[in-house]
């Protein structure tokens, strides 16, 4: 059993939004227990002249007496949590500088969320999942080298992407479209073991991760299930050489997008979008299928286009296609239509996640959308910095996973 | 025997208060109660499930953040059943507190715009200010505009 992590809970509205069970649920799956800072009257009374936010609620003076227990040393525990009602703005200020204030003053991961009375135990696990290993698992996130003959197998949403890693190296890839995810899986295996020309029984050890680790990693025996948000953000810094200091990471998938600070190769801050199809890779790919061409040539097609010679109305994946539509019927060129689709999912990403995480470069954009080069490029023209896509970024998942559990291999040997 | 709103919905100054003077004090404990010992729910302390910010959707839209219709599924249906209000404003927290802003100026406008009497006071803050907070409660509560609704 992995030892018990403790996360503070720091939030406002969870437990009249019906959701409390649902956050218990999720970190109890990860061997994790939600813990609330005792504070007194006095320090709520005195919190807004103390943290220099001045708010009306109660409860979100409450929120940032705890978050001031935790700075100050009053309150032990490995990771945070800070949680808000979903259109609240108030609160949405209090949650923002109150992730920040953590973020500068403690080495405590912590996340950040606004939930709705929609929010299940299972959308809050993935995030739990990565809350958890930060805290659990500091010293396999340190690992900066590949060691052995390991497999990583990411189960994503569209694809399912396998590499076979040796002595730090790639030496075998598989993808294939995900359809049933154990028989997805299987086929990116043995794609990949054959390209590196090995048989699965010379492994030293096989990692997972993707939507489908779990199934994958108990059919398989895998040594190490793990969630996107840590195997990604240690692909990334691997694969971009980066794996000193400050980076972001920006993964936008097929129906999810990740934004992960990241230091010394760990995660720090991070958000997970998954509300808006809008905002993700399957917006690109309508687009595509719209335009006629490949998901693989949408990317070289938007480089041509301009953006700006198309009115969009909406981000929305269906009124927003209807606008791409109305400008074809137009007359609109369909490269143009190909950067405006790019720069709108680029935009929505932009306006809606990467301002809840501190953008540090380099910025490196991993996933299979990366090579898409109108969604990089768009990313570069909002954000003002080069965007940075290593070698076999669509594998990133695999290549965290594979890297991971070659520390696994190593400790089991010592 | 009337039934008084009070606000803070959850003061136990103001609870007793009303009760002392005859009257039915409608007040979120009660509610909370009910959530805490029904049968069939399972998620103590507060057994408050996604269902109830949905109940709340009638008196706050669905844009409305979903602690606030939670709150509003409990104090909601109290002000339904409200004859008149003691609404105390700007209290400290240890007199009775509501967490979010948002919902207390939402009751507070609804309890005014339902147009039952209402006796709206300051917090005191010195014990003459007390003394007459608790005097004129006392006069509204046996008041005729109170009285009436028995």
């Amino acid at each position: 059993m992995s030892k018990n992590v403790k996360i503070a809970q720091l939030s406002c509205g969870t437990e009249y939004s019906g959701i409390q069970p649902e956050i218990e649920a999720a970190a109890k799956q990860v061997n994790a227990e939600m813990v609330f800072a005792d504070v007194d009257y006095n320090d709520i009374a005195s919190i807004e002249k103390d943290f220099g936010l001045e708010v009306a609620s109660p409860d979100l003076k409450l929120l940032m007496a705890r978050a001031k227990s935790i700075v100050d040393g009053k309150t032990d525990v490995d990771a945070v949590f800070v949680a808000t009602c979903f259109r609240c703005a108030e609160a949405a200020l209090a949650r923002s500088e109150v992730r920040r204030y953590i973020y500068e003053k403690t080495s405590l991961p912590v996340i950040s969320y606004s939930f709705t009375e929609r929010t299940t135990s299972g959308t809050l696990l993935t995030r739990m999942e990565a809350l958890t290993t930060m805290a659990r698992r500091k010293s396999l996130l340190a690992r900066e080298r590949q060691t052995g003959l390991t497999a990583g197998i990411d189960s994503g949403s569209t694809t399912t992407k396998c590499v076979i890693m040796k002595d730090n190296e790639v030496i075998g890839t598989g993808w294939v479209p995900t359809t049933k995810v154990l028989d997805s899986a299987d086929e990116a295996f043995n794609k990949a073991l054959e390209s590196a020309g090995i048989k699965q029984n010379e492994l030293d050890a096989l990692g997972t991760t993707g939507y489908g680790r779990f199934l994958i990693g108990d059919n398989l025996s895998a040594d190490l299930v793990q969630e996107e948000v840590t195997v990604n953000s240690k692909g990334a810094v691997f694969l971009a050489d980066k794996q000193k200091g400050d980076a972001t990471v920006i993964d936008i998938g097929g129906m999810d997008n990740k934004a992960i600070s990241v230091h010394d190769g760990i995660p720090g801050m991070f958000t997970l979008g998954g509300i808006c199809a809008g905002a993700s890779g399957r917006f690109l790919e309508i687009t595509a299928r719209r335009l006629g061409v490949e998901i693989t040539e949408l990317g070289d097609l938007a480089i041509k286009g301009n953006s700006k010679n198309i009115e969009m109305n909406s981000y929305c994946i269906v009124f927003g296609i209807q606008s791409l539509v109305n400008s074809l019927s137009t007359g609109a060129k369909p490269e143009d239509v190909a950067a405006a689709a790019c720069y709108s999912v680029a935009e929505q990403v932009f306006e809606q996640q990467l301002q809840e995480v501190e953008v540090k470069e380099p910025v490196i954009m991993v996933g299979g959308s990366s090579l898409i080069a109108g969604l990089p490029k768009a990313l570069e023209d909002l954000l003002h910095v080069k965007v940075h896509i290593p070698v076999y970024s669509q594998f990133i998942g695999a290549v965290g996973s594979a890297l991971l559990v070659s520390g696994l291999v190593d400790t089991s040997k010592k | 025997m009337s039934k008084i709103l009070i606000y803070p919905t959850n003061s136990l100054v103001l609870a007793d208060l009303v009760d002392r003077f005859g009257h039915e004090p409608l007040s979120i404990p009660q509610e909370i109660r009910k959530k805490v010992t029904s049968v069939g729910l399972d998620s103590p302390p507060l057994n408050i499930t996604p269902e109830d910010p949905k109940i709340g959707l009638k008196y706050a839209a669905v844009e409305v953040p979903s602690g606030v219709r939670g709150r509003m599924s409990l104090i909601g249906p109290l002000l339904e059943r409200a004859d008149a209000a003691v609404v105390v404003s700007d209290p400290e927290a240890t007199f009775g507190c509501m967490g979010c802003a948002r919902t207390n100026e939402l009751v507070n406008f609804l309890i005014r715009a339902k147009k039952i009497p209402m006796l709206e006071l300051p917090y005191p803050t010195n014990e003459d200010d007390a003394r007459d907070f608790v005097y004129k409660i006392a006069e509204f509560l046996q008041s005729s505009e109170v009285l009436k609704h028995e």
